[in-house]
């Protein structure tokens, strides 16, 4: 299906409307870099559960901030039945609701867990690496002899929609990203059947460099602008 | 009994002493804790380029300022010094297991014979997960384990056969302690510089990794 090639800018939510019970959901991000905040929040207003979230880590919550920061809320509110993620030990909410049996936890090391993701998007079967040889990350996986050396079969990671964060968009979708905030993000706007980015700006046509743009427009669905929340108009 | 030695004497000390390892122009990613002070000890005319797994080549110190759109592993806010880059993180990786880093360093629950390392979970308590710390102890062209030479209750943590789950298998390079060096050399653990605080005798009473000691087993670089 031919996507619009002016995309639509909506307010967050309306666009998280889009983002059904039961979805996979990838969000970008590092720790607080590269988080579409404003997104989250509307997603943790709406309440949309059973989702399975596939995020690098799920941010913050602890004594300062039991509610949780970020995609953390979605976590601690109880909206997330599987979490896919590289690092959990920030949340105790993550933590405990596996630990309780109440929330399924999936991990992955952090360059087999991007590098799945980029397989889902990129369109390949899968990728063989070293990473986790020897190690119980092993279990349950195939291990590939190749020249002698062990590797183990990572399998592809796609998503039903994938809410990122860009600093600069146009009206085209085209992204360009800013400092470490880029993270996980090109690579979730391949991997998903919706992408929802949420940005700094969105400027007219022509007023991003093509040279500069990261992710193309043709993979970015819908806009949003940030809003002002404490760390979304923060990073 | 191994003498306890002031905690923040240990940490310097084991930081400075892997920081002499290091040679100018390499590229190197630093855990967080012990591992973190290294770039403080690098020696006059030593300039590495600090990589983070979250995408910065190139980090450099804590700005005055603070912007969490630049952060480095650990969360902390990080400058970016002259001949910086930042890439996202599928590159990141690609340079982490593509044997592209000179080094990495970590701390560590255990440290065995064999240069297991584990150093991300313990069963039944709480589970963080790896992060990229499979990866890096996997690609690094190096991996450098900064550690206490025992555990808080006085169990050596350089042990004969890791129990807890393993981060890499033979992945270890260098394991530096406040008490020792010991390199990995030709598949075997070698107990390269001891600390002027206890002799071989006492260090392996202490310690139940199987190791060699080396013929030329110097005093430990960088104690004055």
């Amino acid at each position: 299906m031919a996507h619009k090639l002016i995309k639509p800018v909506m307010s967050a939510e309306e666009a998280v409307t889009h983002i059904q019970p039961g979805s996979s959901l990838m969000v970008g991000g590092f720790n607080y870099a590269g988080v579409p905040y404003t997104l989250i929040d509307a997603l943790v207003a709406q309440g949309t559960d059973n989702l399975h979230l596939i995020s690098n880590d799920t941010l913050y919550a602890n004594d300062r901030h039991p509610e949780g920061i970020g995609h953390g809320k979605l976590v601690v509110n109880g909206q997330c039945r599987k979490v896919t993620a590289s690092h959990v030990g920030l949340n105790r909410e993550t933590q405990r609701l596996f630990n309780e049996g109440k929330m399924e936890l999936e991990l992955v090391p952090q360059g087999s867990f991007v590098e799945r993701i980029r397989c889902g998007g990129f369109g390949l079967g899968g990728f063989l690496t070293p990473t986790g040889v020897g190690t119980i990350h092993e279990e349950g996986k195939q291990v590939i002899e190749v020249d002698g050396k062990k590797f183990i079969l990572e399998l592809p990671l796609k998503a039903d929609v994938a809410i990122i964060r860009g600093y600069k968009a146009d009206r085209w979708g085209n992204l360009t990203y800013y400092g470490t905030g880029r993270n996980f993000n090109p690579a979730m706007a391949t991997a998903a059947d919706l992408v929802i980015a949420e940005v700094d700006m969105i400027l007219a046509q022509g007023d991003i460099d093509p040279n500069d743009v990261v992710t193309p427009g043709m993979l970015v669905d819908i806009l949003v602008l940030k809003g002002d929340g404490y760390y979304a108009s923060r990073t | 009994m191994l003498p306890v030695l002031d905690e923040e004497v240990v940490r310097h000390r084991i930081a400075q002493r892997i920081a002499l390892d290091f040679e100018d122009g390499a590229v190197v990613n630093l855990g967080i804790g012990i591992p973190t002070l290294v770039s403080d000890y690098l020696p006059e005319g030593v300039h590495v380029m600090l990589q983070t797994e979250n995408g910065v080549i190139g980090a450099g110190p804590k700005p005055e300022v603070d912007d969490l759109r630049l952060i480095g592993a650990g969360g902390r806010c990080l400058s970016l010094l002259p001949g910086s880059s930042i890439v996202a993180s599928d590159m990141s990786f690609g340079l982490i297991r593509g044997g592209h880093l000179d080094a990495t360093v970590l701390g560590a629950l255990e440290v065995d014979s064999h240069s297991n390392l584990a150093n991300w979970m313990i069963p039944g308590k709480m589970v963080p997960g790896m992060g990229g710390a499979m990866d890096l102890v996997t690609g690094a062209r190096a991996v450098y384990v900064a550690t206490t030479h025992c555990d808080k209750k006085g169990r050596p943590k350089l042990v004969k056969e890791c129990t807890l789950p393993l981060t890499g298998a033979n992945v270890v390079s260098v394991v530096v302690t406040e008490f020792c060096l010991i390199r990995k050399i030709d598949g075997k653990m070698v107990l390269c510089e001891i600390a002027p605080e206890v002799t071989p005798e006492e260090l392996k009473a202490n310690t139940t990794m199987e190791y060699d000691v080396a013929p030329d087993l110097a005093p430990m670089k960088g104690i004055e």
